[in-house]
């Protein structure tokens, strides 16, 4: 009933596979595979907040206000051009915060997975890219649908550079997100942390980081929130590559970098602590 | 296969490996017996390479774990003390994704799950949830997914803890199975029993040393009779009977419960009992067991 040869008899030498360079995607393959568990979550979250923050601002909201908030080199844009890149830019950061809490906490802690693969030739570290990598294509996959939504409601204006507005949601949702996954990889427990970082972190940012008005709206002494705030800097990096927001070339080169920064820390110190938790 | 001198694990201050020494030889099936933090797990995670050593030496399929890492947890397949199984994916996903981490194809992969849930005996569950399966059912498809990468090492940490003993015989018979085909096991278990079962050679670990290394039969013919007499007065008289007893059979030990006669004879020393005119309320002679052997060793039982 069993094959002839379950485990190779100890003579037979084995071969001595080495680590493989495509570690990071067996672990993202895994990731996507349990991501089509909540495939519809993914969808329906994808489309419909776009969707209805699009349609509540672009037919309500829009309407009331007289003020130009904002211009292009054209002249002043709709209120909605300049919330849309914004929007989906804390769409991303909104998948980051479920998807770099409690999946971390259920790779440790709940179902253990990490643990399981820990023992195989995959490192930590690729743990951590593998990670990465499948949470970076759902934050694609969900800057995508917002940019299709943008251009079927009008809401962009500079056809030619709106194109490159995923990779501003996944870097700021990335710049967001890999610090809280270092934060994550921490914990030893859920005690709220995560609810916290929600309503305390997100929220916050979401409502002064310069999302539905320009940070310089705020009174001067609350504007570092938008400076320490990788929402904001994905926000305004969105808003000159969608209808090409005026200002000085080296603002967006430090937008840029501040993302990357963000980004490449919460990295690296979230292979850090995933290597010291697992060996 | 494996090779550990004075092998030792420190957490902080505190030594939960300390200085073991030990040698697995290809196609045997080696098991470290001891009870709750004897440093069991501690050890097999240093041998699967994913726990650094403090001190000693250690080399693994040839090896250093310390640096050859990856490469040693290829060739190994691991049962850990606690399932990891992915409860999100189903009963067969759990092998295909795990082969894949080794680097296999997924053709390869789905190959060697059908093979696998056939000699688990779980192929009617392959598209079941890993939550609806029952204990013992999970532990035989963990350890199919130790077996995805053909493994020549299979290290089970206490492979039957928890499962009832229906279940325990029917996982013990899958791991003979692979005995006989001459996989090299390497089981820790706090079960005298399953040692017996289930090691050619052991080693008995108490407080992260070794107590004592040899096969069962060897270890029992060493440091205990041949047959030992199970007597019990109450847990209030066993102390003053067992002073009354001194002289009978070669050695006495007085547990909480009961008393123990270690003889050659357990007829005889019975015999002796009720010359004595004691009459315990049970008795029971049998045959000398690895338990016997740790109380010998330790002066505690395994299982408190
Ligand atoms: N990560 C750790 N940090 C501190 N102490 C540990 C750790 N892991 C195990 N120990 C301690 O080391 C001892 C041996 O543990 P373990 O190897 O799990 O024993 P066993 O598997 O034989 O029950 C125990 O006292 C345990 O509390
Ligand atoms: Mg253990």
């Amino acid at each position: 009933m069993s094959a002839p040869s379950l485990s190779t008899s100890p003579t037979t030498a084995a071969p001595v596979a080495a680590p493989h360079r495509r570690a990071a995607l067996y672990v993202a393959e895994h990731q996507f595979r349990s991501m089509l568990n909540y495939k519809w979550t993914v969808v329906m979250v994808g489309v419909g907040t776009p969707l209805f923050y699009l349609l509540g601002i672009g037919l309500g909201l829009a309407t009331l206000l007289d003020a130009d908030l904002a211009s292009g080199p054209g002249g002043p844009v709709p209120y909605v051009v300049f919330v849309a890149p914004a929007l989906l830019a804390s769409a991303t950061v909104s998948v980051a915060t479920e998807e770099f809490t409690y999946t971390v906490m259920s790779g440790f802690k709940w179902r253990r997975v990490f643990w399981g693969i820990n023992a195989t030739p995959v490192e930590p570290g690729s743990i951590v890219s593998g990670l990465v990598i499948a949470v970076a294509a759902r934050m694609a996959f969900g800057s995508l649908l917002y940019l299709a939504l943008m251009l079927a409601f009008g809401a962009v204006g500079d056809l030619w550079t709106v194109w490159l507005l995923p990779l501003v949601g996944v870097l700021g949702g990335l710049a967001f997100g890999l610090p809280l996954l270092a934060y994550a990889s921490t914990l030893k427990d859920d005690n709220g942390q995560f609810a916290a970082v929600q309503r305390f972190v997100f929220t916050p940012l979401f409502l002064f980081s310069g999302t539905f008005y320009p940070l310089e709206t705020l009174p001067s002494a609350l504007h570092w929130i938008g400076w320490i705030s990788p929402l904001w800097h994905a926000s305004e990096l969105g808003r000159v590559l969608s209808y090409g927001a005026v200002k000085p070339a080296w603002v967006t080169a430090v937008h840029v970098l501040v993302l990357l920064a963000f980004a490449i820390g919460g990295w690296l110190i979230a292979r850090r602590t995933f290597t010291r938790r697992l060996r | 296969m494996v090779h550990a001198q004075s092998l030792t694990k420190k957490y902080g201050d505190f030594t939960a490996v300390d200085g073991i020494d030990f040698e697995v030889a290809p196609g045997e099936s080696f098991g470290l017996l001891g009870p709750n933090g004897a440093g069991k797990s501690t050890t097999m995670r240093m041998v699967g390479a994913v726990s650094s050593r403090t001190g000693g030496d250690l080399s693994v399929l040839g090896l250093d774990p310390d640096t050859h890492g990856p490469q040693i947890r290829a060739q190994l397949g691991v049962v850990p003390q606690e399932d990891n199984l992915d409860a999100e994916l189903k009963v067969r996903d759990n092998l295909i994704v795990y082969g894949r981490y080794f680097g296999l194809s997924r053709a390869v992969c789905a190959a060697r799950a059908d093979e696998l849930l056939d000699f688990a005996q779980l192929t009617e569950k392959a598209q079941a949830k890993v939550d609806d399966l029952s204990g013992g059912m999970k532990r035989r498809l963990t350890i199919a997914r130790a077996l995805i990468n053909t493994p020549r090492v299979l290290m089970l940490d206490e492979p039957t803890t928890g499962l009832d003993p229906q279940a325990r015989h029917v996982l013990w018979d899958r791991l003979f199975r692979l005995k006989e085909q001459g996989t090299t096991l390497v089981v820790t278990t706090h079960y005298m029993d399953e040692a017996e079962q289930l090691c050619d050679r052991l080693v008995v670990v108490d407080h992260g040393r070794i107590m004592a290394e040899g096969s069962p039969a060897a270890l029992i013919r060493e440091h205990s009779s041949r047959e030992v007499v199970e007597l019990r007065f109450g847990s209030t008289r066993n102390a003053a009977v067992a002073a009354e007893l001194e002289g009978v059979g070669d050695r006495i030990e007085v547990l909480p419960d009961r008393i123990l006669i270690y003889t050659p004879s357990g007829e005889d020393a019975l015999e002796h009992v009720s010359r004595a005119g004691l009459h315990p309320t049970t008795s029971l002679v049998r045959r000398a067991s690895l338990e016997d052997v740790f109380l010998r060793l330790t002066g505690r039982s395994l299982i408190e």
